[in-house]
């Protein structure tokens, strides 16, 4: 597990200090601009928003009422039988005879849900934490940082999972708030470790101590002169993220360690339980949820790699 | 009583597995108020160090502070962080050699004077807007009230270095450090920034310590000059005898090798021999003795002392006559 852990703390150091260059605005600029030409990224930020419009437009796009159940499809539904396509339900049945189409685009609400909202979650304390050891210099800033990078340390020896198993264990119901938080907690010593670097650099910066020489106080610097500047890597480590959260939430619905409600669809879910009980009678059930979360995963990770080679100044021309 | 006095002011970095290293070794030197005094000397010769050190900025572990610095009669190095704080901006205002990185790349011009004020003054945020424009107005910046919106990298070399000289001098403050103002410019707005700075320290009555490499800087703007070389003061002197007759074969060397109008052309420029890091220790002897044309064997033993004569102090056992110059 260590030298796991040891390799993650490397790769984070590297990837603060390379894109924790001075020059904001304008690397921004022209990090968007490289960005726009970079085909990977527009790939990338196209699978992007399409998802996210199918979930904002589920209502409008899914043929059905996701969980309803009709008689179209119930009338042959056994255990060894599970009617496919037909007029009307293009990806036919689930195995309570509604219909799949539609549950796989109400889908996409949950998925985006549970990213969002773990993403959130880890990058709020992420940043927090990351902000405190960062931020204050003398003994007793070294003294915070330094106890908070043994505790990020412990924490990014943890997998989620047993992370999430554990969560379950304690809190004796499984819900999508177990996969939430499991995702989130997993991803904060992340988020944390990156702006802690990128903060330790801007702290060296010509900008910072000319503010000093201005006589700015030490919060003022900190919030307007050192955290807006390094927020960079953590926010391309954020898209990052999200495709990773996408996976590990579907992961632990999988394992029946998500939220339970049988009427709620959910891709991790779809492709856990039905999709394994059904593998020999109808495949589709657990392909096409398996597909869709591939997909979405994707997108975010092409774009936060694309973000983040835009971002590097080794990359600046 | 000068408006700065800065005594025997020691800056000694330590590295671990490292020897201590002196970056200012005993400086010592003073600004009347109103005065334009001058810092010179190559890179690495403590002039940043000083400057920093005068401040409070230098890093808080890994070197120590040694000496004086009397600014109005009060020892700003025994202040607290706090009392410093409330200082920095308001009392001594500090401008660096890079405008563009010496400004925070996300916050808009107008709000980065208007900060100052806000610290300083207690103005609000409206209030505080208003005089940023008229401080960007003042410095000579085009339509200040587009700029004020612009952020650092929207604006020329030039005027950022004029929005930052707004920002150091927002509150009046009673002595101003330039770390190599011009040094990053284009040679064309070198002269605009320092005529500015010049007309802007008259009016306002600060004192101005100019650090600078460069002795056509010095020529055009400072009533005194001290000659940095190892961390040490070699020569102080007033300008115009500075130029008249550099004594320090160092200094020497400096105005040898500038180019002049005032020689035939075709006169061959002598640049010093070697670089800053053929030094020997002081306490062994001149820092400068390797580099020298006139060096006798005392220069080998011993720190050579400043020695007052009233004409200029100097750190030299064998300065270079002007006599015949002076004659002809
Ligand atoms: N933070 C530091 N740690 C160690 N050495 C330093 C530090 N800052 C400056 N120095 C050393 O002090 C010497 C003087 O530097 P400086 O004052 O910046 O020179 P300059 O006259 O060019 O401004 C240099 O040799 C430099 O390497
Ligand atoms: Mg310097």
């Amino acid at each position: 597990m260590k030298p796991v852990t040891q390799h993650k703390i490397e790769k984070l150091e590297r990837l603060a200090a390379s894109t924790a260059e001075p020059g904001g605005v304008s690397l921004l600029r022209d990090a968007s601009r490289r960005l726009a030409r970079n085909p990977v990224a527009i790939v990338g930020a196209v699978i992007v928003l399409l998802f996210i419009l199918v979930a904002a437009l589920a209502p409008v796009i899914a043929p059905h009422d996701p969980v309803a159940r009709y008689a179209e499809l119930t009338r042959e539904l056994t255990v060894d039988n599970i009617p496919g396509a037909q007029a009307g339900f293009p990806f036919g049945s689930d195995p309570l005879g509604r219909d799949f189409l539609s549950r796989l685009v109400y889908g996409s609400r949950q998925t985006l849900f549970v990213g969002v909202v773990a993403t959130a979650l880890g990058l709020a304390v992420g940043i927090a934490l990351g902000t405190s050891a960062g931020a204050f210099p003398g003994r007793l800033g070294k003294w915070l940082d330094l106890g908070i990078m043994r505790v990020t340390d412990v924490m990014l020896a943890l997998p989620s999972l047993l992370l999430a198993v554990t969560l379950v264990a304690v809190v004796a119901r499984p819900s999508q708030w177990t996969v939430i938080v499991a995702v989130a907690l997993v991803n904060v010593p992340i988020f944390a470790r990156l702006l802690r670097g990128s903060m330790l650099a801007q702290r060296e910066s010509d900008h910072v101590l000319a503010a000093r020489a201005l006589g700015v106080r030490q919060g003022a610097i900190v919030l307007r002169h050192i955290l807006p500047n390094s927020v960079g890597p953590v926010i391309v480590q954020a898209t990052l993220t999200f495709g990773t959260a996408i996976i590990e939430a579907a992961a632990l619905s999988f394992l029946g360690l998500g939220d339970p409600d049988i009427n709620r669809a959910e891709w991790g879910q779809m492709l856990g339980v039905d999709g394994v009980r059904y593998l020999e009678v109808r495949p589709e059930l657990a392909y096409y949820p398996a597909i869709a979360i591939i997909i979405v995963a994707l997108g975010f990770t092409l774009l936060g790699e694309a973000m983040r080679e835009a971002l590097d100044p080794k990359n600046r021309r | 009583m000068p408006l700065l006095d800065v005594q025997d002011l020691s800056v000694v970095f330590k590295r671990r597995g490292e020897q201590p290293f002196a970056a200012v070794d005993g400086v010592s030197f003073s600004v009347e108020a109103g005065q334009t005094v001058g810092l010179v000397g190559e890179s690495g010769c403590g002039k940043s160090v000083t400057s920093l050190a005068i401040m409070g900025l230098l890093p808080k572990r890994g070197n120590s502070v040694s000496g004086q610095v009397l600014f109005d009669g009060l020892d700003l190095l025994g202040l607290s962080d706090n009392e410093m704080r409330d200082r920095r901006g308001r009392d001594i205002g500090m401008i660096f050699q890079d405008p563009l990185s010496s400004l925070n790349p996300v916050v808009p011009i107008g709000v980065q004077v208007a900060e100052v004020l806000q610290r300083h003054q207690g103005q609000d945020r409206r209030e505080s807007t208003r005089n940023a424009r008229e401080l960007l107005d003042a410095v000579g910046i085009p339509d200040p009230d587009r700029r004020l919106k612009e952020y650092p990298h929207q604006i020329s070399g030039g005027m950022r270095q004029r929005a930052l000289i707004a920002m150091a001098l927002a509150c009046k403050p009673r002595l101003l450090i330039a770390d190599e103002p011009t040094t990053a410019l284009d040679v064309t707005i070198q002269a605009q920034i320092l005529t500015l700075l010049k007309e802007l320290v008259n009016g306002t009555g600060s004192a101005l310590i100019m650090i600078t490499h460069d002795l056509g800087v010095v020529a055009g703007l400072c009533d005194t000059v001290n000659v940095l070389y190892a961390g040490k003061v070699v020569e102080t002197t007033e300008r115009h005898r500075l130029f008249a007759a550099p004594r320090h074969p160092y200094t020497n060397g400096l105005m040898n090798s500038i180019p002049r109008l005032d020689l035939p052309r075709g006169t061959p420029l002598t640049p010093i021999r070697g670089s800053v890091n053929d030094n020997i220790p002081w306490r062994e002897g001149c820092a400068f003795a390797p580099r020298c044309d006139n060096v006798l064997d005392v220069c080998l033993e011993g720190t050579p002392p400043l020695v007052d004569d009233g004409y200029a102090a100097l750190r030299c056992n064998n300065p270079v006559s002007h006599a015949q110059e002076v004659a002809s």
